[in-house]
């Protein structure tokens, strides 16, 4: 009796437990609805439909798939800007989180005034916006002089395709603003850096590990996940980044005057615009994902054999007790008889 | 050689910073003589008296500090309210929420843009800043997601024995919330509202969008905004003769420096905040 009421007890808690967990998510959950979801289903049906607002009201109008068709068919614009798009951060993205993982290791060493360099490699961070950097760009301050980009882009042209022979030229002409973009990526690496087991180093130190073999054996495998971290986030700054043109282009044909564009065609834009996005940060997912190490693999396959054991010992265990009852039951019906006629054992 | 290498990088990463304060002192005699690369001939201000007044600095700059500031409270709040729920709480359908949030960080706010548009126009509060606020109120702010992640992986690193502790000696959930986990989240609490109100600041799509209505032109603008649309502004102005020079690089350089100015002395304040904040908050602590 006292065991019963002591679960009960401890349901109840949990239940309420449960609840407060609702109640504080509550907030969140709702504005996801409002402002995430619903939004999401209605773009979704809107990009169906020419879209015309009139003083008497919004006016649908179903297109079908014209919304598609005029965005592929009649606008070059977005097509191309959305190649030059996936190829821009296909190549970009790599280099900014290389490019902050290297200065992550120099910052991390012992130096001198380390303080003073992490304070100008996080500059860029709360200076980077959209128009101040549509200025920069504009004025040629985000290149250095010297670079010549476009025979670079010859060079490369000759056996690469265009659009990526250009986006790697662009790295080059780029090459600051690049740079700015890594400002939050360093600090992850730092950080995370700052948490590997330095005893690891210097038993690798010990069994004569040099410190090449150091990065690929120890300091890589800890930092995986941020790596793919520092990816994402990378693709996700740069998707919604005002430098991007897409972006500016859909907001553009939101309110747009012309009869065929308006939100309709917005939709259609942003919805391909989302898929690409979704898809580029899947691929790094691919790349990057946890392929966990040997030690993980092995201790999940123990954990498999361990629980399939005890499904199998479970089962034993109810079958058990099944033909216990099966017995007794047949007993009590006197279905067993012993030789002697008593029924009894 | 470490040293050279970070001095190097250093000085590239400093160098558009550098332009834009030499080229912004520049009078247009300066810009002219190619003898004059970095080093002007003489201090010339009236640059940024121009810009200042072509983008209505003073105005601007409150109306900015308002923007971020406001929407950056709810968020903290909010943020703070819904990651300690994650951590703390176990329910059903914890994972497919997490999981929810990761894709509305991933979600590219331009396909919720237009829908969002229209309700905003139909709840009547667009170009006003409410429409900043109110999906901060329910957890939806800018780069939202990531903040939450912040608090829920600093509020699982609170021992369970502490609120426990609480718990036992009579605190409810309210009480264990506000009096335990709020005081012991400082750090983060410093980074997210560093990290919110810089983001807010730098808004300029969505400010435009939404707080200004694109189509409604209300006075909401912060200085982001009023760069974007220096040019024409600037230009209006100069056909009126209300300017000392035509539009130049000089000007424009002026003006971006003047937009980025108030961020750039809360960071030289505020550095040992910021360079810290992500080792504080526990992001890594994974």
């Amino acid at each position: 009796m006292a065991e019963k009421t002591k679960r009960k007890t401890k349901r109840s808690l949990e239940a309420r437990e449960a609840r407060m967990g609702y109640f504080f998510v509550l907030p969140w959950l709702i504005g996801v609805l409002l402002f995430v979801l619903i939004p999401l289903g209605q773009s979704f049906y809107y990009m169906w439909f020419n879209i015309r607002i009139t003083p008497l009201g919004t006016k649908f109008n179903p297109v079908g798939t014209g919304n598609f068709t005029q965005i592929w068919l009649e606008n070059p614009e977005f097509p191309q800007q959305l190649v030059t798009y996936i190829w821009q951060t296909i190549v970009e993205v790599p280099v900014i989180v290389v490019f902050a993982l290297i200065i992550a290791m120099m910052l991390n060493g012992k130096i001198k005034a380390k303080g003073f360099f992490r304070l100008i490699f996080f500059l860029p961070v709360i200076i980077v916006s959209g128009p101040v950097m549509n200025m920069l760009v504009s004025e040629g301050a985000s290149t250095i002089p010297v670079m010549n980009t476009q025979v670079v882009i010859n060079a490369l042209d000759t056996f690469l395709p265009y659009s990526m022979a250009q986006s790697i030229g662009d790295l080059f002409g780029n090459m600051i603003m690049i740079l700015w973009y890594s400002g939050v990526q360093i600090l992850i690496f730092l950080s995370a850096l700052q948490k590997v087991d330095p005893s690891l180093y210097e038993a690798a130190k010990m069994d004569g590990g040099s410190g090449w073999e150091c990065f690929w054996k120890i300091t890589l495998p800890t930092i995986k996940n941020f790596i793919l971290l520092n990816a994402v986030y990378t693709v996700i700054f740069m998707s919604g980044n005002e430098q991007n043109a897409l972006i500016e282009m859909i907001k553009n044909a939101m309110f747009s005057g012309t009869k065929e564009k308006g939100y309709g065609y917005a939709s259609a834009m942003a919805w391909m615009y989302a898929v690409v996005v979704t898809l580029i940060v899947l691929l790094f997912f691919l790349l990057l994902g946890s392929k966990k190490d040997v030690y993980d693999r092995i201790a999940a396959k123990r954990k498999r054999a361990l629980r399939k054991e005890e499904r199998l010992q479970k089962k034993v265990r109810r079958r058990n007790q099944r033909n216990v009852r099966k017995i007794e039951k047949a007993r009590q019906s006197h279905r067993y008889k012993t030789y002697d006629g008593k029924s009894d054992y | 050689m470490v040293y050279a290498l970070l001095i190097c990088i250093g000085f590239v990463y400093l160098y558009p910073m550098l332009y834009m304060i030499s080229t912004s002192f520049m009078s247009r005699d300066d810009l002219l003589d190619t003898s004059v690369k970095w080093i002007p001939n003489h201090l010339y201000l009236q640059n940024y008296v121009d810009a200042a007044k072509s983008m209505d600095f003073l105005m601007s700059f409150l109306k900015g500090i308002l923007i971020a500031a406001l929407p950056t409270l709810c968020n903290v709040g909010i943020c703070m309210m819904v990651g300690y729920g994650f951590a703390r709480y176990d329910f059903k359908g914890k994972k497919i929420m997490m999981g929810l949030l990761i894709f509305t960080y991933i979600l590219p706010s331009q396909v919720t843009m237009i829908p969002t548009y229209v309700l905003y126009n139909n709840m009547g509060i667009l170009g006003t800043i409410f429409t900043f606020i109110i999906p901060a109120l329910f957890g939806n702010g800018l780069n939202a997601p990531i903040f939450i992640l912040i608090f829920y992986q600093f509020f699982r690193q609170i021992p369970k024995v502490l609120t426990e502790a609480a718990a036992i000696d009579g605190a409810g959930h309210f009480k264990t919330f506000f009096r335990i986990a709020v005081p012991s989240a400082i750090p983060a609490i410093v980074t997210v509202v560093l990290f919110s109100f810089v983001w807010y600041w730098n808004e300029s799509y969505l400010t435009e969008l939404y707080v200004q209505g694109l189509s409604a032109k209300s006075n909401w603008t912060n200085l982001v905004v009023q760069l974007k649309n220096f040019d024409s502004s600037f230009q209006t102005r100069a056909s009126v003769g209300d300017t000392a020079t035509s539009l130049n690089e000089s000007v424009r350089m002026a003006a971006t420096a003047i937009s980025i100015l108030p961020l750039l002395i809360m960071y030289l304040i505020l550095q040992k905040q910021f360079v810290e904040s992500i080792d504080r908050a526990g992001i890594t602590g994974e």
